[in-house]
C-alpha cells in the first residue's frame, strides 16, 4: 500500500496543502487504490511546499511544489512504481539544503505527526524528561549552564544563570512562562515547533519546571497563530492523559501543568515584563528592572521566562549530554540556531545550523539569492528592531558577538532579504511608523518621537536643497541616539538600528550623496 | 446600533466560568469577542464588576489590544500582513489594489460594511511572503491574480 506524508503546517495549509491532500485521497479512491496518508509537521523546505513525500525501500521520495493539478500524473507514476515526474526530488534526506543542517531542535520537522505521541516517543521523545527526572534539580540546572545555552528570544542572556537564580529564589509559587509571542518579521521558528512538535516543548517547559521548583507554565502564543494555539491545546491533553502533565509527572511524585494564553496583537507584548503584565490581564506595558522576573515576575513570583527555542533545546541537551550540545557553535555562541529565511528570497524555509556559518552561506547558499532575480541589496536580520545589512558585511558569521561587532544582531535569527527595488529611506520611515503603533507608551522618544521620526523622514525624502537634507539627516541622526539612549526597552531603544543602517548604508535613498550621510 | 442586551447571557457565563481562573481578563475578552464578534460596551461594567476592577481598567485594556473591537465586524475580515518581510515581496501594492477593487476608505472599510481590510504585521508565513488571512483562513505566495480570485470567491460566498 502506498504511504504518502503531507504537512498540516500552517504555511503548508496556506499554499494549497490540504487542497493536495485531499484531491490525492479522492483521486485515490476514484481508482481503487488503496493509500495511507499521514499528516506531518513541514520540514521547513517552504519553497517546495506543499510536498508530498512518499515511502519508499530506500527512505521517503519528495515531490514538490505539488498542486492539484500534479495528482493524476503523480498517482500513474506512484503505481507504475517509477519516481519519474517534474515534480520528483528524490530522497527527500538527500535534498542538499536539508543533508547539510544540524537539525538538533527539528530533528523530527517534517517526518512525525505533531500530535501523536507514539511517533514522538519513537522518535526520541521524552528522552531528555526520564534523564532530568533521574537528577537533582541542581545538576539539571549545572547541565543547562554548562551547553552554554542562550536566550533565543533576542537578547541571548545564559540560561542556565536565570534558572539558577529562580531555583535559588524561596517562594510559594514559582512559574515557567514561554514566550511564543514570536512578532518578528522574518521569523517562524517558534510557529514551526508549536504546531509541529508540541511535545518537544511540553517536554522542555516541564523538565525546566522541576528543576526550578515550579508547578505551573504558562505559553503566551500570539493570536496570529490559532494553529499554533490548537495544537498545543490538543497536545496538553494528550501529555496529560498520558501522565506527562499533572500532579504526579512520570510518577515523580511532582507536580507540573501548563496553560496555554493567547495575545491579543500587540508586538511590545513579546517583552517578557510586557508579557508577565498582559498574563495578569493588564495593558502591556514595560515593566522597570529590577526587579528580575527571575525574582519577581508572574503575580510577583519567582517566573522562568524562556523563548520557545531556547525551552525546546533543553531536552536535547537533557538527553544527550551539555558537551554533545556544547560542541555546536563558535565562541560564546555555542549549539545549534534555527535561522529563518524570508523575505524576498528563492529558497525561504528553516535552516538549522551550528553558529558561525556566514551570512553569504545562509543567504545565497541556502537561500539562492532574491526571488525576484534581481540583485540583493540588503538583509534584515533579528527583526524589525534589526539592522538593515549591505552585502559588503555578509561575511560576517552568524554569532551574538560577531554581528554585534557590525552594529548589527541576531535577534530571534529571521532573515528578510530585500532585493534592490525595496527603498530603504521607505523602510526606515516604516520602523519609526512601527515603533509609533507598538510603542507601550511609557517613554516620550519612544511614544512621540518615533512620530517626528516619520515626519523627519519624509522632509528628508522631500527636500531638495543639499542644506536642508543635511538638516534633516542630522536631526534623524539625533533622534537615532535620544532613541537609543531614552528608552526603557528595546523597543524605543533598538528602533534606531533599522533606521541608522539604513541612513548609513543607503543614503540615495533618501536622495543623498553618499557622502553626506555618513557620519 | 444592535441590541446589546442579547449578548448579557453570553457575558455572564464566561464571566461566570472564568472570574475566579488568575489574570482572566484576556481570556475573558477573546470569549466575548468569539461569541458576539466584538466586545459590546455593555460588557465593560459586567467585567468589571466580575473582576473587581474599574470601568476604566478594563477600558484601557480592550483599548490597548489591537485585536479587540468595540464595533461589529464587517461580514469579510481581510488580514494583510504589512512587515518587512511581506513589504519585500510587494504587499503594499496588493493593498493598493484591493483598496481600489473594493472601493475601500481610509480606515479599509468598504461602503456596505461587507470587507474590511486590515493591517498586520507578520502572520508566520514570511517564508512564503506576501501572506494574508481571509475570514480566519491563511493565504500566502500571494501574487495579484491570485488576491483577485481569492477575495472572488470570498464575495461570491465559497469557501476561501
Ligand atoms: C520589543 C521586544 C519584543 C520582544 N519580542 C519577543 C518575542 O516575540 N519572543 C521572545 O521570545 N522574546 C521577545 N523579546 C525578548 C524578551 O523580552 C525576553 O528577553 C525573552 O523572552 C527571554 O527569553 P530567552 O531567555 O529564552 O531569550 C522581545 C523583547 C523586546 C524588547
Ligand atoms: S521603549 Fe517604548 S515600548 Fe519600550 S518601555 Fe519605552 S515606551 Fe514602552
Ligand atoms: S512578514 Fe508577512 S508573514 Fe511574516
Amino acid at each position: 500500500m502506498l504511504k504518502l506524508f503531507i504537512p498540516c503546517d500552517s504555511l503548508a495549509r496556506a499554499v494549497g496543502a490540504d487542497e493536495v491532500a485531499t484531491a490525492l485521497t479522492r483521486e485515490a479512491q476514484l481508482r481503487g487504490l488503496p493509500l495511507e496518508l499521514q499528516r506531518t509537521s513541514s520540514r521547513g523546505l517552504y519553497w517546495l511546499e506543499p510536498m508530498l513525500e512518499v515511502e519508499s525501500a530506500n527512505g521517503r521520495l519528495g515531490f514538490g511544489p505539488v498542486t492539484c493539478a500534479d495528482v493524476p500524473s503523480l498517482l500513474d507514476a506512484l503505481t507504475a512504481g517509477s519516481n519519474e515526474h517534474p515534480r520528483a526530488l528524490g530522497l527527500v534526506e538527500d535534498i542538499a539544503y536539508l543533508k547539510s543542517q544540524q537539525r538538533l531542535l527539528f530533528a523530527r520537522a517534517g517526518i512525525t505527526r505533531p500530535l501523536s505521541l507514539d511517533d514522538y516517543l519513537a522518535h526520541a521523545g521524552f528522552k531528555g524528561l526520564e534523564q532530568s527526572i533521574k537528577m537533582d534539580g541542581a545538576d539539571v540546572v549545572a547541565a543547562v549552564l554548562d551547553s552554554g545555552l542562550r536566550g533565543r528570544g533576542g537578547a541571548a542572556f545564559p540560561a542556565g544563570i536565570k534558572w539558577r537564580t529562580v531555583r535559588d529564589a524561596q517562594a510559594v509559587q514559582k512559574y515557567i512562562v514561554c514566550n511564543a509571542d514570536e512578532g518578528d518579521s522574518g521569523t517562524f521558528a517558534d510557529r514551526m515547533l508549536m504546531e509541529g512538535d508540541p511535545f518537544l516543548l511540553i517536554e522542555g517547559m516541564t523538565i525546566a519546571g522541576l528543576a526550578v521548583g515550579a508547578s505551573k507554565g504558562y505559553i503566551y502564543v500570539r493570536s496570529e497563530y490559532p494553529d499554533a494555539i490548537n495544537t498545543l491545546n490538543n497536545a496538553l491533553e494528550i501529555a496529560r492523559q498520558a501522565g506527562y502533565l499533572g500532579t504526579d509527572i512520570c510518577a515523580s511524585a511532582q507536580p507540573f501543568d501548563i496553560e496555554v494564553r493567547v495575545g491579543a496583537g500587540a508586538y511590545i507584548c513579546g517583552e517578557e515584563t510586557a508579557l508577565l503584565e498582559s498574563l495578569e490581564g493588564k495593558r502591556g506595558t514595560v515593566r522597570p528592572k529590577p526587579p528580575l522576573p527571575a525574582l519577581e515576575g508572574l503575580f510577583g513570583l519567582p517566573t522562568l521566562v524562556h523563548n520557545v527555542l531556547t525551552l525546546t533545546s533543553v531536552p536535547v541537551i537533557m538527553a544527550r549530554g551539555a558537551q554533545y550540545y556544547r560542541d555546536f557553535g563558535m565562541g560564546r555562541s555555542l549549539g545549534t540556531m534555527p535561522f529563518q529565511l524570508a523575505g524576498n528570497v528563492r529558497y525561504g524555509g528553516l535552516v538549522e545550523r551550528a553558529f558561525g556559518l556566514s551570512l553569504r552561506e545562509l543567504i545565497e547558499g541556502y537561500g539562492g539569492g532574491t526571488a525576484s532575480g534581481l540583485p540583493l541589496k540588503a538583509a534584515q536580520v533579528g527583526g524589525p528592531l534589526g539592522a538593515w545589512i549591505p552585502p559588503a558585511h555578509f561575511d560576517t558569521p552568524l554569532d551574538y558577538e560577531a554581528l554585534a561587532g557590525i552594529g548589527a544582531m541576531l535577534g530571534h535569527g529571521g532573515v528578510v532579504v530585500a532585493d534592490e527595488s525595496l527603498n530603504m529611506a521607505q523602510m526606515a520611515r516604516f520602523a519609526l511608523q512601527f515603533c509609533a503603533e507598538e510603542s507601550c507608551g511609557k517613554c516620550t522618544p519612544c511614544r512621540i518621537g518615533s512620530t517626528r521620526g516619520v515626519e523627519v523622514v519624509e522632509r528628508l525624502i522631500a527636500s531638495t536643497a543639499p542644506a536642508a537634507r543635511e538638516e534633516q539627516a542630522q536631526l534623524l541622526w539625533d533622534l537615532c541616539d535620544t532613541l537609543q539612549y531614552g528608552s526603557l526597552c528595546a523597543l524605543g531603544g533598538m528602533t534606531s538600528y533599522p533606521v541608522s543602517s539604513a541612513l548609513k548604508h543607503f543614503p540615495a535613498d533618501f536622495g543623498m550623496a553618499t557622502t553626506e550621510a555618513t557620519q | 446600533m444592535p441590541d446589546e442586551a442579547l449578548h448579557l447571557p453570553l457575558i455572564n457565563r464566561i464571566l461566570a466560568l472564568e472570574k475566579d481562573t488568575p489574570g482572566s481578563l484576556l481570556p475573558i475578552l477573546h470569549a466575548i469577542q468569539q461569541g458576539a464578534g466584538y466586545i459590546p460596551s455593555i460588557a465593560v461594567p459586567e467585567i468589571a464588576q466580575a473582576l473587581n476592577l474599574s470601568k476604566a481598567e478594563v477600558q484601557g485594556v480592550i483599548s490597548f489590544y489591537h485585536d479587540f473591537r468595540t464595533t461589529p465586524p464587517a461580514q469579510h475580515i481581510l488580514r494583510l500582513c504589512q512587515a518587512e518581510s511581506c513589504q519585500s515581496m510587494g504587499s503594499g501594492l496588493l493593498a493598493a489594489q484591493l483598496k481600489e477593487r473594493l472601493s475601500l476608505n481610509e480606515s479599509g472599510d468598504s461602503a456596505d460594511a461587507r470587507v474590511s481590510l486590515q493591517t498586520v504585521y507578520c502572520l508566520g508565513a514570511c517564508a512564503c511572503s506576501p501572506a494574508m488571512e481571509i475570514d480566519g483562513r491563511l493565504h500566502a505566495r500571494l501574487t495579484p491574480e491570485r488576491l483577485d480570485d481569492l477575495v472572488n470567491r470570498c464575495l461570491e460566498g465559497q469557501a476561501c
